[in-house]
């Protein structure tokens, strides 16, 4: 209350709006990045929920294969620098969009949707080979738990790719605008949130997996 | 509000005076000592809710709006000593709460052997508990007795003041095991095995059920549990022995299929190694049983020719050197001899048959 | 039996799915039960007479225009609230089945429902009143309240809040769909596996389940995500953490808790639905899988959730204690911390739904005692309530009433709960009906009580008249006595060692218990005939009732100082805030409505994306309920599609004229004068 004393007398609302424009975007475009946050924190607990699962059903095979039967590591460590090189990439088009450079940002936002595509390929390639071999998600919990981690991080990368596919016609229809600037924002946390849940997928089941 | 929370004590005690409830008034020393911790934690609540009721009601009354001679202090929001009692007194009762849990949490632990008979009664050391073997079924109850060699359905008999150490699991779904005038619940679950050591202290006829929801049959999925003395008890063995026929596995895989208000059934014989296969889910003959799964995957799991050919593994549990097998099985893998050890812990140690 | 086998029957084995219809056949409609028969009968006249009267009054163009499109978070508050209120009779009439059933079958007779009916009943009446009667109920206040409290126009992202009610709505409407196409689940409301595998439950029962909760929990997330970053990012000027209404710190908590749980639900409801459409093995009991860890994981979500649904309530009670006893709140930093350490220890307790499942002593005594520490904080908080009273001047209004009923009902339902905290006690109580008791305990005497209190204390806010006191305090009396009717002989029946979901009894041993209840259940559908007939006598009297200077109650937060109903933009002036009790500051210092000086306000633009998406998302669970896979890839594609064609339009927003405002604001003027005279 020591506040209120000093201020006498009190104002009871913002005689003035806060300036629109400019200012405005840029209370909307912090809350825009906190609630992008929190949703990839949500997101982050369904990853753990599902590294979860992997960890307790890592290991229950059914009798059936384990990682070292299965893995082709060389192939996934491809697929992993892929991903990598496509963060680094997906980090110079945001250090072209602040200087302003819209061609310079679509190049490297294309070489990341290429990466990305790359990546998918390869994971298409691997899930293909397993299913062909009668390793489905059904022969074991250990490969049910299996496909669906890595499954459901695939699936974000193909979704951050669309988004990728979607926001790049978007900058090609308006240009750097603010709110195209906050989008290429947001899918950067998004894109580097995969690579640091990979990341985690590699260690946990390919390299524990093979390793072990 | 003032009227209804004293009719609702009138209708307890109305309850309680019918000395029906089973559950405060039980037979088996177990759950006595459950139900006089019952009675201890809601004592020692009441020493915070009733004052909570009274208070409640003294102060909406006294406060109210048209008595003019109470005071009235709009700004009073703030009170640290009262702040202090407000937290320290519930936490006060929660310490002692807890202290009693985690004491009687472990000494009522359903997985430990009994440490008394009763109140009056100490254990006898020389007397091994009686094991029976619980399955649940969709939807009856199937009791082994291994000592006896009997089994029977929807029936289940023990003697007075004996320890009874039950083995229990399912063939289906969860269900849970619970006869409340001898001890508390625990679930039955299939492929794995949980235990209850509990005693009957007085002869009679009790009610048992599952008291998990379990499907259609879940209603009457009951069963009666029969305290007897030592002859009564002997009687009942001789009585199953003379009605009963033969529980094989063709017999067993019967039993198995689901059925609603199945009749108390006796068997006078069990297979060996039965209640193994039930544990394992391997009552059909073509199944791989769980134990020799799960050995299979501590070594290493079974590779792709697993995937077409589990059966090959069937019965790696029982032999000798499950790792020489495994390695002969599939020479591609070389096994550690740690592991092998690690695998031989996990697995609840099967009988050869 | 042979009957509900038949009805198992007609669906499981509609074998050979159809390419184009999927499972769905004429078999699927479930009228050779005669209870769904009439029940179907009434909804089809009942809806018809509904759609006939809006086409009649021409209101589609209205009601599409004005509510089902709008993202204003006022609106969306108020059509979460009619949402709630539905499902409410739903799930009520689930409630009088079960009891009348139980109350024949316990008195020797078979009772009207067999297992196979009785077992979807529970189910349903289960996941609807948490689901979709107190979630709705929940997040309609705090869309509704919660922003005018901090001085916000709207929240943080209200295209977003549309759609997240919308999402539940789905939700909604795939439950309702199964009372008549198909069935519903039979699994129980936490669907435990295996039985709510394909082996155990081959029906489209559980599909219905899934896919139901997995939508409505998409929107239950998102809506979470958006309320937190409004609370954190839009409150007015001045008003720092400390000086937030009491209701917000707990709205801000239980947000947190959904951000922090709902996507726990989402993965396991993600895995169990692997498990019946792709064959997985995460919860069977063959190759592998581990049910036990479905248990773990639906009640890391599940136990949360219940302190999502109480702790806003707690909010609620602490905004109406302290204006109906014209007092500040006693220890309002207490009150905070010990919101907060609810939500946090709220994580630490999940295993005390299973102690029974044969943990370890130390573990089992471990989360028995974290448990118990709960009660602490909660203790606390009744104790604040009780000493703001303390030398006040206590009006009692209805939703007063509520909260002496809650105050006195909770703290019994504190004291069983505590006590099946204890490990030991656990297991002789654990299932039984003394859990029932419990949990409908805190329940109805926290959740439903503070509902009710809410509804009636911020009715006149939102439409701008009190709702008539007579009929509140029948439907009060009669849900108090109800209440008690019906669930104190349901903990009598729990130490009689009778277990839960029972369709049938070997005696009529208990026989006077169930009528009993069942009485108890007829009283609160009493209660609730009497909350109808208070709102509707209310809207007939709403001109006797009228409230024109927007301060019904004399109210000390912010939502009181705009009109009511407050205009679209809440405040003219975004509010200054110098101190906790923000409005009664204000009119004490003799805050001066301003008059003139408008400028134009920056609002959200409605839009009707969301209302088509979560239209398109409701076609899609229902084609995979059915296995119609054709319809579900086109309905997904076609979400899909909308979803990003949205993000094409960068024309969201509008500045209102100040001409508008200051028309509207005169108009508030000249009322607030001819109050006066």
């Amino acid at each position: 209350m020591a506040q209120t004393d000093t201020e006498q007398p009190n104002e009871f609302f913002v005689i003035e709006e806060p300036h629109h424009g400019d200012d405005h975007e840029e209370h909307h475009e912090t809350g825009t990045m906190l609630g992008f946050w929190i949703y990839l924190m949500s997101d982050c607990l369904i990853f753990g929920i599902l590294f979860a699962t992997y960890g307790v059903l890592g290991r229950n095979y059914a009798a059936g294969p384990a990682p070292a039967d299965l893995f082709d590591i060389q192939m996934i460590l491809v697929a992993t620098f892929a991903l990598l090189f496509s963060s680094i990439t997906y980090g110079f088009a945001v250090l072209r969009m602040e200087m302003d450079d819209l061609r310079g940002t679509v190049f490297w936002l294309i070489v990341t949707v290429l990466f990305g595509a790359g990546f998918l390929y390869l994971e298409l390639l691997e899930f293909t080979h397993l299913w062909h071999i009668g390793a489905t998600p059904m022969a074991s919990a250990f490969l049910s738990s299996f496909f669906f981690l890595v499954g459901t991080h695939g699936l974000h990368v193909l979704g951050g790719s669309i988004w990728l596919i979607v926001l790049l016609t978007q900058l090609g229809l308006h240009g750097l605008t603010p709110e195209n600037r906050r989008r290429v924002m947001c899918l950067s946390l998004f894109w580097h949130f995969l690579d640091l849940i990979w990341i985690g997928v590699f260690s946990l089941v390919y390299l524990t997996g093979v390793l072990l | 509000m003032k009227r209804a929370f004293p009719v609702a004590i009138v209708l307890s005690l109305v309850a309680l005076a019918g000395c029906d409830m089973v559950v405060l008034d039980p037979s088996g020393d177990v759950a006595t000592q459950q139900a006089d911790l019952i009675i201890y934690s809601t004592v020692l609540m009441l020493i915070v809710i009733v004052p909570v009721i009274a208070l409640t009601v003294f102060i909406g009354w006294k406060y109210r709006e048209s008595n003019k001679e109470a005071s009235y202090e709009p700004d009073w929001d703030h009170s640290t000593s009262l702040e202090i009692i407000i937290w320290s007194v519930p936490l006060a009762i929660i310490i002692c709460l807890a202290g009693l849990t985690f004491v009687a949490t472990h000494r009522l632990d359903p997985y430990q052997p009994l440490r008394r008979i009763s109140d009056v009664e100490k254990i006898d050391p020389a007397v091994e508990p009686m094991v029976i073997q619980v399955s649940a079924m969709d939807w009856k109850w199937l009791f082994i007795y291994p000592e006896e060699g009997i089994a029977t359905v929807n029936e289940v008999a023990a003697v007075v003041d004996r320890p009874i150490k039950f083995e229990i699991t399912s063939t289906t779904v969860m269900n849970s095991f619970f006869v409340p005038a001898l001890a508390g619940q625990i679930y039955a679950m299939s492929g794995m095995q949980t235990e209850l050591n509990a005693v009957i202290n007085k002869p009679g006829v009790y009610d048992g059920f599952s008291a998990n929801y379990s499907g259609e049959g879940f209603s009457q999925m009951r069963f009666k549990f029969h305290g007897h003395d030592q002859a009564g008890f002997d009687a009942w063995v001789e009585q199953v022995r003379a009605q009963g026929s033969e529980l094989d596995r063709e017999t067993l895989a019967s039993l198995n299929q689901p059925s609603i208000s199945h009749p108390v059934t006796y068997y006078n014989s069990v297979e060996t190694g039965l209640w193994d296969k039930i544990v394992n889910l391997c009552i059909e003959d073509d199944s791989l049983c769980l134990n020799d799964m799960m050995m299979v995957d501590a070594l290493g799991g079974g590779g792709l020719e697993g995937l077409w050919n589990r059966e090959m593994f069937r019965g790696i549990c029982s032999a000798d050197d499950p790792g020489a097998l495994m390695a002969m099985i599939r020479p591609e893998m070389r096994i550690r001899e740690d592991e092998i050890i690690a695998a031989m812990t996990l697995v609840p140690p099967a009988p050869a048959n | 039996m042979s009957l509900s086998h038949e009805a198992a029957d007609g669906i499981a084995h509609v074998s050979g799915v159809d390419p184009f219809w999927g499972k769905l056949s004429w078999g699927v409609f479930p009228f050779y039960e005669p209870i769904v028969l009439v029940t179907f009968i009434v909804v089809m006249l009942g809806g018809l007479a509904v759609v006939g009267a809006l086409t009649y009054y021409r209101l589609w163009g209205y009601l599409w225009k004005e509510w089902f499109t709008s993202i204003d978070h006022k609106k969306i508050g108020i059509m979460y609230m009619v949402l709630g209120l539905i499902m409410l009779l739903r799930g009520f009439a689930d409630a009088l089945l079960m009891r009348g059933h139980q109350a024949i079958a316990a008195s020797g007779g078979e009772g009207y429902l067999n297992a196979h009916h009785y077992d979807q009943i529970f189910t349903a009446h289960g996941v609807i009143m948490i689901f979709f009667v107190a979630m709705p109920f929940v997040t309609g206040f705090m869309n509704y309240v919660m922003p005018l409290q901090i001085g916000a126009r709207d929240v943080a992202f209200p295209f977003l809040n549309n759609l997240s009610f919308w999402l539940t709505v789905s939700g909604a409407i795939l439950i309702m769909l199964s009372l008549f196409v198909g069935e519903f689940s039979t699994a129980g409301w936490l669907a435990y596996a295996p039985f709510s595998g394909l082996e155990y439950s081959p029906s489209v029962g559980m599909d219905y389940y899934l896919w139901s909760l997995n939508i409505a929990g998409i929107g239950t997330t998102l809506s979470g995500i958006n309320l937190v970053v409004t609370i954190v990012k839009m409150r007015a000027p001045g008003m720092t953490w400390m000086r937030m209404p009491v209701f917000v710190w707990t709205s801000l908590c239980t947000n947190i808790l959904i951000v922090v749980t709902f996507p726990v639900l989402t993965a396991t409801l993600a895995l169990l639905t692997a498990d019946r459409y792709l064959g997985t093995h995460f919860f069977t009991n063959e190759l592998g899988g581990n049910p036990m860890m479905y248990v773990n994981l639906i009640w890391i979500w599940g136990h949360p959730e219940v302190y999502i649904l109480i702790l806003p309530i707690f909010g609620i009670f602490s905004e109406i204690v302290p204006t109906f006893t014209g007092k500040r709140l006693f220890g309002y930093t207490s009150m905070v911390y010990a919101t907060c350490v609810i939500m946090i220890l709220s994580y630490l307790v999940w295993l005390h739904h299973f102690f029974t499942m044969g943990a370890g002593a130390n573990v089992n005594a471990f989360f028995g005692i974290t448990t118990m520490i709960i009660s602490i904080p909660t203790g606390a908080k009744v104790f604040n309530w009780l000493f703001t009273m303390y030398k006040g001047r206590i009006r009692f209004e209805t939703p007063m009433l509520w909260v002496m009923g809650f105050m006195l009902t909770f703290v019994i339902g504190g004291m069983t709960g505590v006590l099946l905290a204890v490990p030991p006690a656990d297991y002789v109580l654990h299932n039984s009906l003394f859990l029932i008791a419990h949990f409908h305990n805190v329940i109805i005497g926290g959740v439903v009580f503070g509902i009710f209190a809410g509804i009636i204390y911020w009715w006149p806010k939102a439409f701008g008249f009190k709702l008539e006191p007579f009929w509140g305090k029948v439907s009060f009396w009669c849900w108090l006595i109800g209440f008690y009717l019906a669930f104190m002989p349901l903990y009598v029946l729990g130490l009689m060692g009778v277990t839960r979901r029972l369709s049938q009894f070997e005696t009529t041993f208990y026989s006077v218990y169930f009528i009993v209840a069942l009485i108890g259940a007829l009283f609160v559908a009493a209660g609730i005939a009497a909350f109808l007939v208070q709102i509707y006598v209310s809207i007939r009297n709403r001109d006797a009732l009228r409230d024109l200077t927007g301060d019904p109650w004399d109210g000390r937060t912010l939502e009181w100082s705009t009109s009511s109903p407050p205009p679209y933009y809440n405040f003219a002036f975004t509010p200054r805030v110098h101190g906790l009790d923000a409005f009664t500051q204000m009119k004490r210092e003799g805050f001066v409505r301003p008059t003139e000086g408008f400028v134009p306000i920056h609002m959200p633009r409605y839009t009707a994306t969301g209302v088509v998406m979560a239209g398109l998302m409701t076609v899609m669970g229902f084609a995979l309920i059915w296995h119609i896979w054709w319809l579900a890839v086109v309905s997904f594609a076609a979400t899909l599609i909308y979803g990003i064609g949205h993000t094409y339009n960068y024309n969201r927003d509008y500045y209102v004229p100040a001409d508008e405002v200051r028309e509207i604001e005169e108009q508030r003027t000249r009322l607030l004068a001819g109050a006066a005279e």
